[in-house]
């Protein structure tokens, strides 16, 4: 299945019109669902982008497949012929209403019906601008995809990456199906490894700009930032302590590339683990208590996790002589990393209380995985025909996309936390 | 500090392109003239090897400035190793004078990992010059990581020549 949604032409007020994310999908899911979104009776007053934003998130999802509707647009409040439904082989059906506000906003207001069960399942109404519209159709689906899976829907998230074209790098934000992106930072010099604040409002990254790796941490909604390390050396691999006070980061003032902590700020800094060799890529469990990081303690470069507390560094990866970059799991239950398998780099996930191991990609330059927050998908940088790209896969492996942009690289994503 | 990427990068290049051949001098006569800071001028059959002019004489063993590593290592070869003596003896008869080390890693891998292993690369280097006479604050080591790759291709020649930590010169206005 090969499908192509051009999502880049529905965003709005997007400040680098030239650097629009391309979503592809490669791979199905197995057991999707079938679901119907007709269209909002009254959308076309603002356009038509909010249903199809739906549905395109929801298939993105992996989890749907979308039953043809015919155009036909049904009100919020219409009654529902649930045997005509079935009949057309769908599970689920989202109706719903677009209307002008007094205020001169708009109103959409859905439900959502279980087709199987021949039962309501509650609905929402939102009031928005026209520029709202594809937050509004997030929302709408991130609705949808909670009552049907039991699970947090992610398509009101956002992803930072990284995307060089020549002599630039830009640090982009972007809605989590690559619309409505927007440059956080530009430079001559490279930028990598953002890391999103538990919150969600601040990006912490590492930038060469001053002609060395020093860590900034970045407030998106007002676009100041300040220097968060910038010691002797080289300053690098950011990451967020779940209280979102706290940063991990990898300091080489002391000798070779160590581990560090100190607050968002710069201040209280101190040392977290000792080796000669290297200790680089931390990152938090989700409980806070550990750091688990890639270190070449050992002679070789492996996955090891230490008390975020201080301690003895326990080994986490066995095989093979090269995993590195591990970012647990929303739920703390697995680990995502990066392994060498016969000259390929590949995302691997491992089931951290069996310690079974699964390679998720056929891909051989797989950089940066990082867990949507609702754990179903990993996003990674990868390279396909000699360009850098973006690609996200679900957690078992099955269902795939791709995301690139035109005549550039992209690289470093990070997905952002769960929106509030 | 300033650093020309544009012209460490044309540096670079003309050294790697002049590396097969070798000085045209006997090393061993090379060795025994006497390092003079005060030396300018290239002057035929007669140089000064560890002077600011041998930084820019392609027969002195100063020309070299790139040392090179095997994958996923940072032990300095045996065979760089008449190159960072060049270097350490420029910087004990030089003492005004100071070296940037720049730690570079191959497009394999992880980006901070590489990052990790570009400062070691720099540093096995700046622990060379350290131990051959260089004085502490006479070399600064940075690493480049993966991000500053000189050559693009992903090929095993192209790779050998991105795992490398290059020695610029604060007296050859390279940095």
């Amino acid at each position: 299945m090969k499908i192509r949604y051009l999502l880049g032409l529905l965003a709005v007020a997007a400040s680098s019109a030239h650097a629009q994310l391309t979503v592809e999908i490669t791979g199905a899911g197995a057991n999707r669902m079938p679901i119907a979104i007709a269209d909002f009776t009254g959308e076309r007053i603002v356009s038509q982008a909010l249903t199809s934003v739906v549905r395109n998130d929801l298939e993105r999802s992996g989890v749907f497949k979308l039953v043809d509707t015919r155009g036909q647009a049904i009100p919020e409040n219409a009654s529902i012929s649930y045997d005509d439904w079935k009949s057309r082989g769908a599970d689920a059906l989202a109706v719903g209403s677009v209307s002008p506000a007094a205020d001169g906003r708009y109103e959409s207001r859905f439900r959502l019906y279980d087709i199987q069960k021949q039962a309501a399942l509650g609905g929402q109404g939102y009031l928005h601008t026209s520029g709202q519209l594809r937050g509004t159709a997030h929302r709408i689906a991130d609705f949808i995809y909670e009552k049907l899976t039991g699970e947090p829907g992610i398509f009101s998230t956002r992803i930072a990456y990284v995307v060089k074209s020549t002599g630039r790098y830009e640090l982009q934000i972007a809605d989590a199906d690559g619309g409505n992106a927007q440059t956080a930072l530009a430079s001559r010099e490279p930028i990598i490894s953002p890391s999103w604040s538990p919150d969600g409002t601040k990006l912490a990254y590492v930038s060469f700009e001053a002609k060395k790796p020093i860590v900034y941490v970045h407030d998106l909604a007002s676009g100041r930032r300040h220097v968060a390390a910038n010691f002797k050396g080289s300053n690098s691999a950011p990451a967020w302590a779940p209280d979102g006070k706290r940063l991990a980061v990898v300091l080489t003032k002391d000798g070779s590339s160590q581990l560090y902590l100190l607050n968002s700020d710069g201040s209280g800094l101190t040392r977290i683990a000792t080796s000669s060799g290297i200790d680089t890529e931390p990152a938090f469990s989700p409980d806070g208590q550990y750091i688990y990081f890639t270190s070449d303690r050992g002679g070789s470069p492996q996955i090891y996790r230490i008390p975020a507390t201080g301690g003895d560094a326990q080994r986490i990866t066995f095989e093979g002589n090269y995993n590195v970059t591990p970012r647990p799991s929303p739920d703390g239950k697995s680990l995502a990393y990066i392994s060498r398998n016969s000259g390929r780099f590949q995302l691997t996930l491992m089931d951290l209380a069996t310690k079974q191991t699964q390679v998720l990609t056929d891909t051989a330059k797989d950089e940066s995985p990082s867990f949507a927050p609702n754990g179903r998908m990993i996003i990674f940088a990868t390279e396909v025909g000699n360009r850098g790209i973006l690609a996200a896969v679900s957690a078992d492996g099955r269902f795939k996309q791709r995301l690139s942009v035109q005549a550039a690289d992209v690289r470093e994503p990070s997905w952002g936390p769960l929106a509030k | 500090m300033r650093y020309t990427l544009p012209l460490i990068a044309t540096l670079l290049l003309a050294a790697c392109s002049s590396q097969p051949p070798a000085p045209e001098q006997n090393p061993a006569g090379v060795e025994s003239r006497t390092p003079s800071a005060t030396s300018s001028g290239v002057n035929e059959g007669n140089f000064e090897p560890y002077s600011i002019a041998g930084l820019k004489d392609p027969r002195s063993p100063l020309f070299k400035r790139s040392v090179y590593f095997d994958f996923d290592q940072y032990v300095v070869k045996d065979e760089f190793k008449p190159t960072i003596e060049a270097h350490a003896k420029f910087l004990v008869a030089n003492p005004q004078f100071k070296v940037l080390i720049q730690g570079n890693a191959d497009e394999r891998g992880s980006r901070e990992y590489n990052l990790a292993l570009g400062q070691k690369r720099a540093d096995a280097v700046k622990k060379s010059l350290a131990l051959l006479g260089a004085r502490e604050d006479q070399v600064e080591s940075v690493s480049l990581g993966k991000e500053k790759p000189v050559c693009t291709e992903s090929t095993e020649d192209c790779w050998a020549k991105n795992r490398r930590a290059d020695i610029l010169h604060s007296a050859a206005k390279e940095f």
